[in-house]
């Protein structure tokens, strides 16, 4: 899968769990860019993420993503 | 639903629900279970207002008086301990003393929730504990009390076992959801240790619709009837077409899904639920397996109204239900044939008609899901119901022999039996506090607690009335509560009837005693009110029929002035106030 596929399907779950309107995500989107992107929606959204791909991520790496590419590149290793 | 539909719910509009204060407590992070609760009583029209203490705080908030919680005067108190939570406390106990865990938690539990009942006129919630088992004994902590396992599962006996001494503590089963959902869809590692968090989000809907539905027990939403069909439901095959003997029910084949849903029902009927038929048959025909077949659990008896015809069935429940009274919200129609089900679900509001599945091996399982007969009370009364409405009936049926009102009223031989409550009443009181929709000029719901404490004030007068007649005994059917607000003055705090013994003079009846004995102690004034909701529109005038007087939002009577009412019952001993 591309990038750029994952970035919209992000896209997508964010603007669902997040519910305050659209959301354009880019590599280097972290939580301050995103209203609505607290920690509590936060453990809302890898639930929805780890649903959408199949895949499950560990408690390190729920914790360490600095931006939406980080969390990218861990989808990608699934 | 899930946990993300029911915070989307949080942005509609409440207005006009039921508002209600929750005050939740938890020994782990609980922001998303106050969100799921207050979603999920949108879909209940209640408008939930929670106030989610900061989390490993229960101790502290309850036992200091001066805490947030209990500043905030809530309706209900939520206390969530988690399973996992448990385990944590009992690894930081001393090694010899595992042994007294349970113990010591109760203890521990039990003082808090009489700190809580004493200070705050509140029920109280509890989750049991969902099981954790460390597996450090394997199946052998069967045989250890000191294991973790064995302690957790005394614990959850201890609390139920506290809940049936303490009216006012409910209990929500944590263990049951867990036990339908699995361990693994509860709990999620990583989701904790990332949150403090120990609910999974899928298991939140099921949770928080959990606890909804115990709050709307409270409120008096709860089902009171289930309707049955009868072919390929209560038996298999058609009873017009097989003929007895070859209907399928019984030990064999798919025969034991009907007896085992009958026992089911049988259950619920004890309980107090009332089993009406609502069949499309011949009425003989329909009958002979309840007289005849060896293998029926449930018996004519046990049936309060039976109907079958071949008229539609929404017309037929229609009927029913005005023989027993009850909203329509209160009854559940089961029915095989999902025709059938939508010409009641179309025509019939509010009635709730499950979906069942097709094989009716799945049945019963599907039935247990959906909880439909949660409540908030039981006294061993419930079991006479039954009779109580096959009774109901035969009134029905007489009643139309009659040309003249009065002369079946007379016929009747009505008795009642008048009091203050008193310790052996105030079970039913209560309870009819709760249940009672219709016939209920404020609507104000009291529980034991409440009822115990409004004997003992000086300020209430209380008055209870039974009703028999020639057909039996409908028991403790009417509550007055009085209360003294101004010298010489009585307010109408309380006035509920049971809508089994509507029509039979018994408003009238009341009246006269409660003035009787008011005007004896000096009252000059009694005043009623009357609060609408959206099912006591039965008693919009009340007063105004009865004689009293508008007077802004309330009504009065003078007692000096009073001119009795025509009544035909009799007063059974003497008055015992």
């Amino acid at each position: 899968m591309k990038r750029a596929e994952i970035i919209s399907q992000l896209n997508e779950i964010f603007e669902d769990i997040i519910d305050e309107g659209s959301v354009s995500l880019s590599e280097t989107s972290t939580s301050n860019d995103v209203d609505g992107w607290d920690s509590l929606a936060h453990i809302q959204l890898i639930v929805a993420i780890e649903k959408t791909f199949n895949i499950k991520f560990s408690s390190d790496e729920i914790l360490s993503w600095n931006n939406v590419g980080e969390m990218i590149d861990c989808i990608l290793k699934k | 639903m899930t946990f993300n539909e029911l915070k989307k719910n949080l942005k509609k509009d409440f207005t006009d629900f039921k508002p209600l204060k929750l005050a939740l407590l938890g020994d782990s992070a609980t922001q998303f279970l106050a969100q799921a609760i207050r979603g999920a009583g949108y879909n209940q029209q209640f408008d939930i207002n929670v106030y989610d203490a900061d989390f490993n705080q229960v101790d502290r908030q309850i036992l200091d008086l001066s805490s947030e919680l209990h500043t905030f005067q809530p309706d209900i108190i939520l206390i969530f301990e988690a399973g996992h939570m448990l385990l944590q406390k009992f690894n930081k106990t001393e090694a010899d003393i595992h042994a007294a865990f349970a113990e010591n938690q109760i203890n521990r539990i039990r003082h808090l929730v009489d700190t809580l009942q004493n200070n705050l006129k509140t029920k109280v919630i509890y989750f049991n504990y969902a099981e954790e088992d460390d597996r450090v004994f394997g199946n052998f902590a069967n045989k250890v009390p000191s294991s973790f396992i064995f302690q957790q599962r005394k614990l959850n006996y201890l609390l139920a076992e506290y809940a049936t001494t303490n009216a006012a503590l409910y209990i929500c089963d944590m263990s049951a959801i867990q036990s339908k959902m699995g361990r693994e869809l509860l709990f999620s590692p990583t989701i904790y240790i990332a949150s403090e968090m120990v609910l999974s989000i899928d298991s939140l809907p099921v949770i928080a619709e959990s606890v909804v539905q115990i709050i709307a027990a409270f409120q008096g939403k709860f089902k009171k009837c289930v309707i049955l069909d009868l072919d390929n439901l209560v038996w298999g095959g058609v009873i017009g077409d097989d003929r007895l003997d070859n209907i399928q029910i019984g030990g064999l084949g798919i025969g034991k899904a009907f007896t085992e849903f009958q026992y089911w029902i049988k259950k619920l009927q004890q309980r107090g639920i009332i089993v009406c038929v609502c069949s499309k048959n011949t009425e003989s025909v329909a009958k002979e397996p309840f007289e005849k077949h060896p293998d029926m659990v449930l018996r004519l008896k046990d049936i309060a109204v039976f109907v079958a015809n071949w008229e539609n069935k929404a017309d037929n429940i229609k009927r029913i239900q005005q023989i027993l009274n009850i909203g329509f919200d209160s009854m559940v129609f089961l029915d095989d044939n999902p025709f059938e089900r939508n010409i009641v679900r179309q025509n019939v509001p509010d009635i709730t008609v499950p979906e069942l599945p097709e094989d009716p091996a799945e049945y019963l399982e599907y039935l247990y899901t959906l909880n439909l007969f949660e409540t908030a009370s039981y006294s061993s009364e419930d079991a006479n119901r039954t009779e109580q409405y096959q009774k109901e009936s035969e009134r029905v049926a007489v009643q139309f022999s009659f040309t003249n009102e009065n002369d079946f009223l007379k016929s009747l031989n009505m008795l009642s039996d008048v009091q203050s409550f008193n310790s052996f009443s105030t079970p039913r009181v209560a309870q009819l506090s709760q249940r009672s929709n219709q016939f209920n000029l404020r609507t104000v719901r009291y529980t034991e607690e409440d009822i115990k404490r409004i004997i003992a004030s000086k300020r209430y007068m209380t008055f209870s009335f039974t009703l028999e007649d020639k057909y039996g005994d409908n028991g403790l059917i009417c509550a007055i509560i009085l209360e003294e607000k101004k010298p010489k003055e009585l307010f109408i705090d309380t006035w509920f009837m049971s809508c089994r013994v509507l029509k039979r003079g018994m408003e009238n009846f009341v009246l006269n005693t409660i003035v009787d004995y008011t005007r004896d102690k000096g009252y000059q004034t009694i005043v009623g009110e009357y609060l609408p909701t959206a099912k006591n529109a039965l008693v919009k005038d009340h007063y105004s029929n009865l004689g009293f007087i508008q007077h802004d939002d309330f009504w009065l009577l003078q007692t000096a002035t009073y001119q009795p009412k025509e009544y035909f019952i009799n007063t059974k001993g003497n008055l015992k106030l």
